[in-house]
């Protein structure tokens, strides 16, 4: 049964053989005959070269250039091609010696010897001048331009950010990214990455054998041109920027300034600073693993991601909320009665203004208690239940607790912590707390924690007498002014701006009045209202400020924070704050002497002799 | 029993593993990073190749050390296996380029289609080493159908048309047991009205059948026997029929890329950045080889990332620039003497289900050879099938290895009957 078919072997045999001889006669159809193919083979050796559009440049609010791109050089190299080359002259050229050459050449080799590897990195533009004449006799060898970030003023690093190298998260997320390309990395350059970035092009060029690029493909009609990146105009002050970050030189901590009325952020310092400067070619590698190491940890930004207790600063919230919901007067007053809550020396408040002024722990305890437990149940536990969830939510108004929705990645930002009533009642039980359980919040301590720009953010709303807009750091991008319609919306409180005219008057007494806690905020001619923290911590207190000026009509809301200093919000914050708002409304400094005096010092050691003799006077 | 010496046909495994290496030589080539120029560095395609390809000669060692009755006992066995793994991979394969035909076990990601081409045939060949089964018996070849269209509609479901085609190739065998030599012809005649009917008008094509018919029944024929003018007319009306049915089949069974790819190898579409792209370079690369090729490693566009899967479906590019006419064609005559040998290696078995088994290794790897090779030179539309043994891919390479050295083991014994 079997072999009857058996001649059809040859059969099956044949098709096999006829299939191979067509294939070897395509292929010299293709290879060798048919000159269609040759031809477009000589020809249509392509290469696909990518054309990376220029990365947009960022501007402070006054149009002054904080980024800009400059043109470098990569010296290539396929060692390969090298003929005939004169190594003495080649070195005499490049200005090195006849060991670096043969180590980097041997490096080079060592890398492919057909394909290109940069044999010198990032030649400037002035260095290329000398031998780009001379480069016709130097085969085997090119030039690749490739631009670097700039950074004129070493302003701003932890806002602005920096770019890298794209990683493997980076490719797999977006096909627009290839191996060996430029990504923002932290700060504005990520935020606004898809604006600053621009888009790539693309170009075919036609190679010839020895692999040079001899001429467009198809006159360049499949070519795309690239679309350069946008710019960036922040709503940052490089003046104010780098004053501030000049005072917070040897100091732990962090500045924001705020424009109340746009939510402009005008400052934004993260001490210590570094320069940006550190994070760009071939130092960066190098740089960044010093910086990551550093235990003050520099890129951090603190103003977004510091939690800090907000301290004296948050009482301002406490009696905007509590003359809302109407459980106290504009004139109530309280007995500082230290045995509820300890209170330096003063006279007892007689009205909210003068609790401000005078920062009493007691009175704020008297009125957040009158905001926890106001009556409406008979079990305290109940009641405190209801004004913890009312208080929050009012908390909730002042973008405490929340991740303030400012344009730069979420990533770096933090929420704080306003508890609600899940939070204790999971570390006390259901109904097993109660006022005298949480009354550390009434003076900013306890289980409340703000992020420095919420605390700038209150002193925006109080400026602008009970709203807010979302701080946020550029203006508009690109040659269309593009704006995002968020950072115009007004968050309103809800709360009557009669109320904010008497914290605003108690924050002038502060500054101003006899028995304010942060006399040395005063600047002559400036009204500052202002408010003195001093946040309780493990280790040394942080001294914090928080003011707005002028009083009526206000051109700037800031904070200031200065970590683990000797001393409460008055001796380090208030004065730095006071500077600051000196410099942005009128433009100098006159005092030089405590310039000079707070740039120098280092509020963790012991404070310096000169000004307790200057105190003495 | 009488012990049969073990006899391996070592040119069988010499052409293999010539064939082997030299795809590793391409893949190398194919892949090049100047960064990574070691051969040993398994992070590289190269590298995992070296690995599958230890794996491969494992087991292939492990087959020509192992009993031959046993791949005749679990022919059926294996073939439910595979299915119950090709219905496995319906539900929980991951999508790569598109078709759903890999499965992931443990990061381990492997192709169950490769392997099911290697369990028909051995449950084909079981099937038809059976005593009682004659080709002639109409339950005969509705079983063989059976076997063979079961895997392939599952292959077809994984949205693989490539893969599900290669099962074709069970036509051969079929064939050199008895399968009427007409089904040959009808496939060639349907392929080239198909071609015809997408190229020219239809009436047209009608007209020059009708033509042909009347030569045939006027000029060919000395007597017409009414039964003659029945046949003829017939035959003319399934032509028609088929005709006006490919504009059907081509614009609502077919699927767009594969209208495309079929428009572009007909000439009627010149999308060279589209559909057309591949291809076009591709056989621009081949045609930059001229006779000698450019040299190893030297392959500018094969380099360049101007032919995409160039380390799996488009490897032969490689070979046609980088070694040129010369290389390319030793390629193919290896092969093609693979192939022939093979076929005369199956006709030497004494057990039908060795033959048929051979004849099924000889024709998957034509078939195989056939598309992968035809698409790079143009000659065939855009099927992502792999060159056998030279394609990159683990799954691909163990599987053909498989099949082929089940054959060499069960050529070793050939005068057992299994």
């Amino acid at each position: 049964m079997s072999n009857r078919y058996a001649d059809r072997s040859h059969v099956v045999k044949l098709i096999f053989i006829a299939v191979g001889v067509l294939f070897i006669g395509r292929l010299a159809m293709l290879q060798l005959f048919n000159p269609k193919y040759r031809d477009l083979a000589r020809q249509q050796s392509l290469r696909n070269v990518t054309q990376y559009p220029a990365r947009g440049f960022i501007y402070d609010r006054h149009g002054k250039l904080l980024v800009h791109n400059e043109a470098v050089y990569d010296l290539m190299v396929v060692p390969r091609e090298i003929k005939n080359l004169d190594t003495a002259y080649f070195c005499e050229a490049l200005g090195i010696t006849r060991e670096e050459f043969n180590e980097r050449m041997q490096k080079a080799r060592k890398w492919s010897t057909y394909s290109a590897s940069p044999f010198m990195k990032q030649i400037s533009k002035e260095e290329y001048a000398h031998f780009e004449n001379k480069m016709f006799r130097f085969k085997g060898f090119y030039i690749s331009q490739r631009t670097l970030r700039i950074y004129d003023r070493p302003i701003a690093a932890q806002v602005l950010g920096y770019v890298g190298e794209v990683d493997q998260s980076d490719l797999d997320r977006d096909p627009y990214y290839k191996q060996g390309d430029y990504i923002g990395k932290s700060g504005l350059e990520k935020s606004y990455e898809e604006v600053l970035r621009g888009i790539k092009g693309k170009k075919i060029m036609h190679v010839d054998v020895h692999n040079r690029e001899v001429g467009p493909y198809r006159n360049g009609e499949l070519d795309t041109l690239p679309v350069e990146g946008c710019n960036l105009y922040t709503t940052l002050d490089a003046d104010l920027q780098q004053y501030a970050e000049d005072l917070m030189a040897n100091k732990r901590g962090c500045v924001v300034a705020i424009e109340p009325s746009s939510g402009e952020v005008l400052a934004m310092v993260s001490a210590p600073c570094y320069d940006p400067n550190l994070l760009v070619g071939r130092i960066r590698g190098e740089n960044y693993n010093k910086l990551n190491a550093d235990l003050a940890k520099p890129m951090l930004n603190r103003a977004l991601m510091g939690q800090y207790p907000p301290g004296s600063i948050f009482k301002v919230a406490q009696s905007m909320v509590a003359l809302d919901l109407g459980v106290i007067t504009p004139n109530t007053g309280f007995v500082c009665d230290k045995s509820l809550v300890g209170c330096h020396n003063h006279p007892s408040a007689r009205s909210v203004q003068e609790a401000i002024k005078m920062s009493c722990n007691p009175y704020f305890y008297q009125v957040y208690r009158r905001v926890i437990q106001q009556g409406k149940y008979k079990s305290i536990y109940k009641d405190s239940q209801y004004g913890l969830t009312v208080w929050r939510e009012y908390m909730l108004r002042f973008g405490f607790g929340q991740k303030l929705d400012i344009d730069l990645p979420k990533s770096g930002l933090s929420k704080g912590n306003i508890p609600d009533t899940t939070y204790y009642n999971r570390w006390y039980g259901r109904e097993r707390w109660a006022f005298s359980t949480i009354y550390s919040n009434s003076i900013g301590q306890g289980e409340v924690t703000v992020v420095p720009i919420q605390m700038a953010n209150l002193a925006a709303i109080v400026a602008n007498r009970g709203y807010y807009i979302t701080p946020h750091l550029v203006r508009f991008y690109g040659p269309d002014s593009v704006r995002n319609n968020e950072y115009t919306t007004r968050h309103e409180t809800g709360i009557n701006p009669k109320y904010f005219d008497i914290a605003a008057a108690g924050m002038y007494d502060v500054v101003h009045v006899a028995g304010g806690t942060a006399r040395r905020a005063r600047v002559d001619g400036l009204d500052i209202c202002g408010k003195t923290g001093t946040a309780e911590n493990y280790g040394n207190d942080h001294s914090v400020f928080i003011c707005f000026a002028p009083k009526d009509n206000p051109k700037i809301a800031l904070a200031v924070y200065v970590e683990n200093a000797q001393g409460g919000g008055g001796t380090w914050a208030a004065p730095i704050a006071g500077l600051l708002v000196e410099k942005y409304l009128n433009g100098e400094v006159k005092r030089k002497d405590v310039e000079k005096m707070y740039r120098e010092i280092n509020p963790c050691q012991k404070l310096p002799l000169t000004r307790r003799v200057k105190k003495k006077k | 029993m009488y012990q049969e010496r073990i006899k391996i046909d070592w040119w069988t495994v010499v052409l293999w593993a010539t064939l082997t290496l030299f795809g590793l030589l391409n893949i190398y080539s194919a892949t090049y990073n100047g960064d990574r120029t070691s051969l040993f560095d398994f992070g590289t395609f190269h590298g995992k190749q070296l690995v599958w390809i230890a794996i491969t000669v494992v087991t292939a060692a492990v087959i020509l050390l192992s009993e031959p009755r046993f791949f005749s006992n679990a022919a059926y066995p294996i073939y439910a296996i595979v299915l119950g793994l090709l219905v496995v991979t319906l539900f929980l394969a991951v999508t790569v380029n598109g078709g759903k035909s890999w499965i992931d076990i443990g990061g381990f990601r492997f192709q169950p289609t490769e392997f099911a081409k290697f369990a028909t045939a051995l449950a084909l060949a079981k099937y038809m080493s059976a005593i009682d089964v004659e080709w002639k018996q109409t339950r005969t070849k509705l079983a063989a159908a059976i076997i063979v269209l079961i895997p392939m509609g599952l292959v077809l479901l994984q949205h693989d048309t490539g893969s599900a085609l290669v099962f074709i190739a069970f036509v051969l065998p079929l064939f050199r047991e008895g399968l009427s030599g007409g089904i040959l012809v009808v496939g060639v005649a349907a392929i080239v009205l198909f071609i015809l009917a997408l190229l020219i008008n239809k009436y047209i094509l009608l007209g020059i059948l009708g033509l042909l018919s009347v030569l045939y029944l006027f000029v060919w024929l000395n007597k017409r026997t009414a039964r003659d003018w029945w046949r003829t007319l017939g035959v003319l009306a399934l032509c028609a029929a088929f005709v006006f049915s490919v504009d059907f089949v081509f614009n609502h069974v077919l699927e767009s890329h594969q209208r495309e790819r079929i428009d572009v190898l007909l000439g009627k579409t010149v999308d060279l950045q589209g559909s057309g792209y591949n291809v076009n370079q591709s056989k621009i690369a081949i045609g930059s080889g001229g006779f000698f090729g450019k040299g190893y490693l030297r392959g500018t566009l094969t380099k360049a990332e101007f032919v995409p899967e160039q380390h799996t479906d488009f490897i032969f590019c490689t070979v046609g620039e980088e070694w040129g006419w010369l290389g390319s064609s030793v390629i193919v005559v290896l092969y093609v003497v693979l192939l022939v040998r093979l076929i005369s290696m199956a006709e030497r078995q004494r057990s039908t289900f060795s033959r048929f088994y051979g004849y099924c290794v000889a024709s998957i790897l034509f078939v195989h050879l056939f598309v992968n090779v035809g698409m790079v030179l143009g000659l065939v539309p855009v099927i992502g099938i792999p060159l056998p043994f030279f394609s990159y891919g683990g799954s691909s390479l163990l599987a053909f290895s498989l099949l082929l050295f089940v054959f060499i083991r069960l050529d070793a014994t050939k005068n057992q009957l299994y």
